[in-house]
Parts: structure tokens; C-alpha cells; sequence
């Protein structure tokens, strides 16, 4: 079953600017029990397209459009009240990049935790607070039952992020976003939570969407890679197939540019220019002012997100 | 250790720092002492790249400001090209400041929101009184041609710029006096990947071509392999390992390096493991222990820091 499906998404913000055109033609499913990766630069339309898959964005300013936009076969531009509400958390749940601000500071982790349990199965007060222990010991906290008490301001980002995994979990939802969950997070602490985030998303049979720019953590979690640029995606595929024989210009030189992958001092292939502005994007593909293989058909048309091969998609016109 | 036979452009001697530590509340609290930096000495060659890598809290950043000098150590000894500044007031300590010069992780605040980039740039040649202001104009519009901008920035403000530009203005800034060391402190990890990979290459270019000295702050050890001649570990405040940057990356000693080294993702799908993890303590057990029989000296001279390959340098417990 699609678990997500998306088709010709555009979101855009109307700002004293101008329109922030954020995605602008997107298209990207993702199947029970799979992991998607999505990723992409800063203002890449990486985390609007999920905020968007959640209707999480305030309209206006934002606008969303699609031809077909699905969580768990309902259709999320129809949904009203109570039907969006079970989609955010029944259907998917999502864990942010930053555990401090996403939890309430004046409230303890077990109220927080609770209370999203309270929302989607109603139960008394022990079993919730028994079933919130629950969830933090699968998360690997120690001491499960001081956490509950505990405030955030008292907690490490690492545990923060485990409280919120527990969270997302609480309402075993069958899609759950994670948008940048490591970023925050110092080396040691990151490899722990993506290897509980794997783990998790097996044992709940969850499909996964993960938000990153580190190609590191993509080679580390997922299945399968969608690449974003400018708003667009420029190729997708199986992770292994993406890292060995990546097809669109884009990803070859953002797998080109990372460091470390060789011994010794050395200069790294560097992208040059930088990411489009997403109020004037350039025409054509976004990516083309940066590209060395660009042509005149580059800048004047976009290229259609079309199969160059099993499982594989890519917009370029040079793969011919 | 012994001082390599050319002068070093910055040494740390025994460098730690404490603060106080308030310990419970009330009228009359109890204060202990909170050690971010403990006992470190550090020699940073004379066109070298060294790279102090360790997580949040480690001190590698209370490090890099005790060797500017911009926080005064609790004890120790911080030597310039030879020269000890650690007691110099501040009128003496001025003719230092010109050598030793600094990046910050976020340009954004590091800028001056009301000058424009030829007055950023310029700025340091105006406090060392050095040229008419046409000359400091001048060589500010240079700089931001040699940092990859063009003149026509120098009458932009900052918001103007995007992250990677701002970090060439700041890198302009900092070497305009040319100084003979630069710390560094996590100058690319707010930036997008293809970004970073350029603001590496433009230190790496001008390190080259000024016979520069950088003192490399970071917890990116994929950055730190490519960029760094050695490297010491931080961990707690204290320097737990420090070799030359092949050595660290293919043969760590200790338990602490191990464990950051194998928490980097993999950078390719195929190199996907299990890991296991280790506590605090279990990483502080992991030590190396080594007695000074082993080590052929008296117990009263074992240093604490100790050799286990020529230039490679481990922290042990040392047994009686």
C-alpha cells in the first residue's frame, strides 16, 4: 500500500519579498515498511514537502497544491477537524531536528507524552503513565520513571530526542517523518539515534521518511533516495544504485564533494556558485547556472522527472 | 614532548581553565570548580594545519579562545612564535593580537550588521593604525577579490550575503593583517555541503600561499581528515590522543578516538554496521594502561600524554 503518495506538489509563501516558490512540482511516494531518504542543501524544499504531508504549515501564508496528496489513503488537502488529528499522530508523526524547542518547557516529558496518548486512545491515568514508561525504556533511557518527571530544560539533546522518538511512537503510527533528527547532535550521539530510529521503524513495521543533508546519514538509514534541488527533485532511486552510479549532475558533485573519503590533505571537488533564490529561481532547471554540463535547452525548459531505469528516476536533459 | 627545532607559531604550555561552580543554593552557597580545560599543551607548527576535534563540552572551544588570549587560562603558558604573551597587559599584548587571528562558527554575528563588507574588512588595519584609509579601502577590496567575492561587495551589508559569503568576509577580515595563525573554530559547520566544501579549498588555498598557521576547531572528523596536517582529540577538557591525521584515522589507540571514529556514518550503503556503544565510563575504563616499567622511567616522570609511535601521543593511566 502507498503509505504516501504525492503528485505535482507546489507549495508556495506569500512574503513582503514576493511568492517564495518552496517546492514547485514535486512527486514521491513512499510503500508500507520502506525508508525514503529526501535530501538536499538549506532551502532545498526539503522539510516544507514534509510539512506539507502533515499540513502542518499555516495557511496563508503558505499555499499547497497538488494533483494527488495521500497519508495512508486519506487525502490530506480534503481532510478537516477530526480527520487531520488522526492523521497527525495515527497515521504519521514526525520528530524535529531540534528536541528543545519542539517539547513545551513548562510541562514534564511524561505530561508531554501523555497527553499525546490521551488524544488517540483514551485510558486511564496509570495505564498511560505505565505505557509512557514503556515507551522510554524502548527508547534506551535509563531510569525511565525520573524521566517522566523530568522537565526538558533537565534533559541532554540525545535524551530529548529519544523522549521525542517515544513520542512519535506512542500513537504507533505507520509513516513517521524524521526531519534532520541529528543534526543537533554531537557524532557519538547521532550514530546511536539513527541505529535506534532503524531499529524502531523495523520492529513497528513503519514506513520512513528521513530528512537530511548528510549524505552520511543516507548511506547510513534508508532504502531508498529522493535528491532536491530548488525545489524539485533531481533523481531518486535505491540508496546502493544513487551512491555507485549516481545519473544527475547535481548528485554526482554533491557525492564528489564530501570530505574524508580519501587519506591525506586534499583539495575537495567544490560545487561552484550557490543555491538558487526561491523567490526569482532561475527558469529552466533550477540547477543549471551550477552545472558544467548545462546548455542553452537547460536554462530555457525544465526537465520532466522521468524513469531512466529500474526503479530510477532523474530531470536532466543531458541523460539522454 | 620536545619543541621541533623551528619555532612553533603557537604553543599551549599546561593550559587549564576552571570556573567556579556553584554547588546548592541559599545564603551561603558552596562553590566547586568546573574544569574545562585541563592541563592541555599543544604545539602547532609553523605552516601546519592542526585540527582539535571533540564533541560539545569537550573544551576544544575554550581552547581555541584561551590561545587567542580572549579568555584568560587558570594556569599555564600560551607562547607566540616563541614568545610568552600569557602575562601581557593589554597594551603589550596588542602587536600579538595582529598574529593571532580568528574565524567563528556563525559569520551571521560575527559581522557587524551597520558596515558595509569594505569597512568589515578593512577594520583591523584601522585599529593597528596601519595605512591611510584610501590605502585600508584598498587592500579590504583586494581581500575580497582574493576570498572568491568582487569588488563590487564592498559597499554590501551583511544580510546581503548568503552563509558561504559571509564566511569568505570573516576569513577576508581575519587575514588581512596577515597573521601568522589563525584559529578556526567550526568555521564550516553551519553551511551547506556543496558550501563547505569551498570555504575548505579557500583555507586551504591561503594557508598554502601565506604560510599560515591554523589551529582547526571541529567535531567533523570527515572534514578534519581532509584538511588537517595532526590532530588531538579532546575529551572531558583534557587531550586524550594526538598524532599525525593518518595515524588518528587508521590507528587510533584510544578507547575515546575509537569510539568517535566508528560513530561516523558510512559513506557508502555498503559499509552499513551494527555498532556498539560504549558509556562515558566504559570509554574512561577503555584508557590504556601502562606502567612505568613498560615505559622504561621513574613513575615521577611519566608523562601523562605518552609516546606510543614516534609523534603519536596517548593519554594513560599510568601504574606504579
Amino acid at each position: 500500500m502507498r503509505l504516501l503518495d504525492v503528485q505535482n506538489l507546489t507549495v508556495s509563501f506569500t512574503q513582503h519579498e514576493g511568492v517564495v516558490q518552496a517546492v514547485r512540482g514535486m512527486t514521491l511516494h513512499v510503500d508500507e515498511g520502506e525508508s525514503l531518504g529526501i535530501v538536499g542543501e538549506s532551502g532545498a524544499g526539503k522539510s516544507v514537502t514534509c510539512m506539507a504531508a502533515l499540513r502542518l504549515l499555516r495557511e496563508p501564508p503558505a499555499r499547497i497544491r497538488a494533483d494527488r496528496l495521500t497519508l495512508g489513503g486519506t487525502d490530506v488537502l480534503k481532510a478537516r477537524g477530526a480527520d487531520l488529528a488522526r492523521l497527525r499522530g495515527r497515521v504519521a508523526a514526525m520528530i524535529f531536528q531540534d528536541p528543545m524547542t519542539a517539547f513545551d518547557p513548562s510541562f514534564t516529558i511524561g505530561r508531554q507524552i501523555g497527553e499525546t496518548i490521551r488524544a488517540h486512545r483514551p485510558a486511564a491515568k496509570a495505564a498511560i503513565r505505565a505505557e509512557g514508561q514503556a515507551l522510554l525504556s524502548r527508547v534506551e533511557i535509563q531510569n525511565p520513571a525520573a524521566i517522566l518527571d523530568s522537565y526538558p530544560h533537565q534533559l541532554s539533546g540525545g535524551m530529548l530526542q529519544r523522549a521525542m522518538i517515544a513520542m512519535a511512537l506512542s500513537c504507533r503510527p505507520q509513516i513517521l517523518f524524521a526531519d534532520e533528527p541529528t543534526t543537533a547532535l554531537d557524532v557519538t550521539i547521532q550514530a546511536q539515534i539513527l541505529q535506534l530510529i532503524k531499529e524502531v521503524q523495523v520492529e513497528f513495521g513503519m514506513g520512513l521518511v528521513m530528512v537530511t543533508h548528510d549524505l552520511g546519514v543516507v548511506a547510513e538509514t534508508v532504502d531508498r533516495v529522493l535528491v532536491m534541488y530548488g525545489g524539485r527533485a533531481m533523481e531518486q532511486g535505491p540508496v546502493q544504485d544513487i551512491f555507485d552510479a549516481p545519473a544527475h549532475p547535481y548528485t554526482k558533485a554533491l557525492l564528489a564533494s564530501i570530505p574524508g573519503r580519501t587519506s591525506g590533505r586534499q583539495r575537495l571537488t567544490e560545487i561552484k556558485g550557490a543555491s538558487p533564490n526561491p523567490v526569482n529561481p532561475p527558469t529552466g532547471c533550477p540547477f543549471h547556472p551550477r552545472c558544467a554540463l548545462a546548455d542553452p535547452h537547460c536554462a530555457a525548459e525544465m526537465p520532466p522527472f522521468r524513469t531512466i531505469g529500474q526503479g530510477r528516476d532523474a530531470a536532466c536533459w543531458r541523460l539522454q | 614532548m620536545t619543541a621541533p627545532t623551528p619555532i612553533p607559531a603557537l604553543e599551549l604550555r599546561h593550559i587549564s581553565k576552571t570556573y567556579p561552580l556553584k554547588l546548592g543554593g541559599g545564603l551561603f552557597p558552596r562553590f566547586g570548580e568546573l574544569h574545562a580545560v585541563r592541563d592541555v599543551s599543544l604545539i602547532l607548527p609553523q605552516n601546519k594545519i592542526l585540527g582539535l576535534v571533540g564533541e560539545s563540552g569537550s573544551g576544544k572551544s575554550t581552547t581555541g579562545l584561551l590561545a587567542l588570549r580572549l579568555i584568560e587560562p587558570s594556569s599555564g603558558a600560551i607562547l607566540v612564535g616563541g614568545t610568552d604573551i600569557t602575562a601581557l597587559d593589554h597594551a603589550a599584548l596588542k602587536p600579538y593580537r595582529r598574529k593571532l587571528q580568528v574565524v567563528f562558527q556563525d559569520s551571521y554575528s560575527a559581522l557587524d550588521p551597520m558596515m558595509t563588507l569594505a569597512q568589515i574588512v578593512a577594520e583591523p588595519l584601522h585599529i593597528h593604525g596601519l595605512g591611510t584609509a584610501r590605502e585600508q579601502t584598498e587592500l579590504a577590496l583586494d581581500w575580497l577579490i582574493r576570498v572568491g567575492l568582487d569588488r563590487s561587495y564592498g559597499s554590501r551589508y551583511p544580510h546581503e550575503l548568503s552563509g558561504g559569503q559571509r564566511q569568505r568576509v570573516a576569513i577576508a577580515r581575519a587575514l588581512i593583517l596577515r597573521p601568522t595563525v589563525l584559529v578556526a573554530d567550526e568555521p564550516t559547520s553551519a553551511l551547506d555541503v556543496s558550501v563547505k566544501a569551498q570555504i575548505i579549498n579557500l583555507l586551504q588555498d591561503l594557508q598554502a600561499e601565506m604560510g599560515l598557521s591554523i589551529l582547526f576547531i571541529s567535531h567533523d572528523l570527515s572534514v578534519v581528515r581532509s584538511l588537517t596536517d595532526t590532530v588531538a582529540v579532546m575529551f572531558n577538557g583534557r587531550i586524550v590522543e594526538q598524532a599525525a591525521t593518518e595515524a588518528i584515522f587508521t590507528d587510533a589507540r584510544h578507547g575515546y578516538t575509537r569510539a568517535l571514529l566508528d560513530a561516523i556514518p558510512a559513506l557508502n550503503p555498503r559499509d552499513r554496521r551494527k555498532r556498539a556503544f560504549l558509556s562515558r565510563d566504559q570509554i574512561e575504563a577503555g584508557t590504556p594502561r601502562l606502567s612505568a616499567h613498560d615505559l622504561n622511567m621513574p613513575p615521577s616522570e611519566v608523562a601523562r600524554l605518552v609516546p606510543v609511535a614516534p609523534n603519536h601521543f596517548v593519554e594513560a593511566v599510568v601504574a606504579a
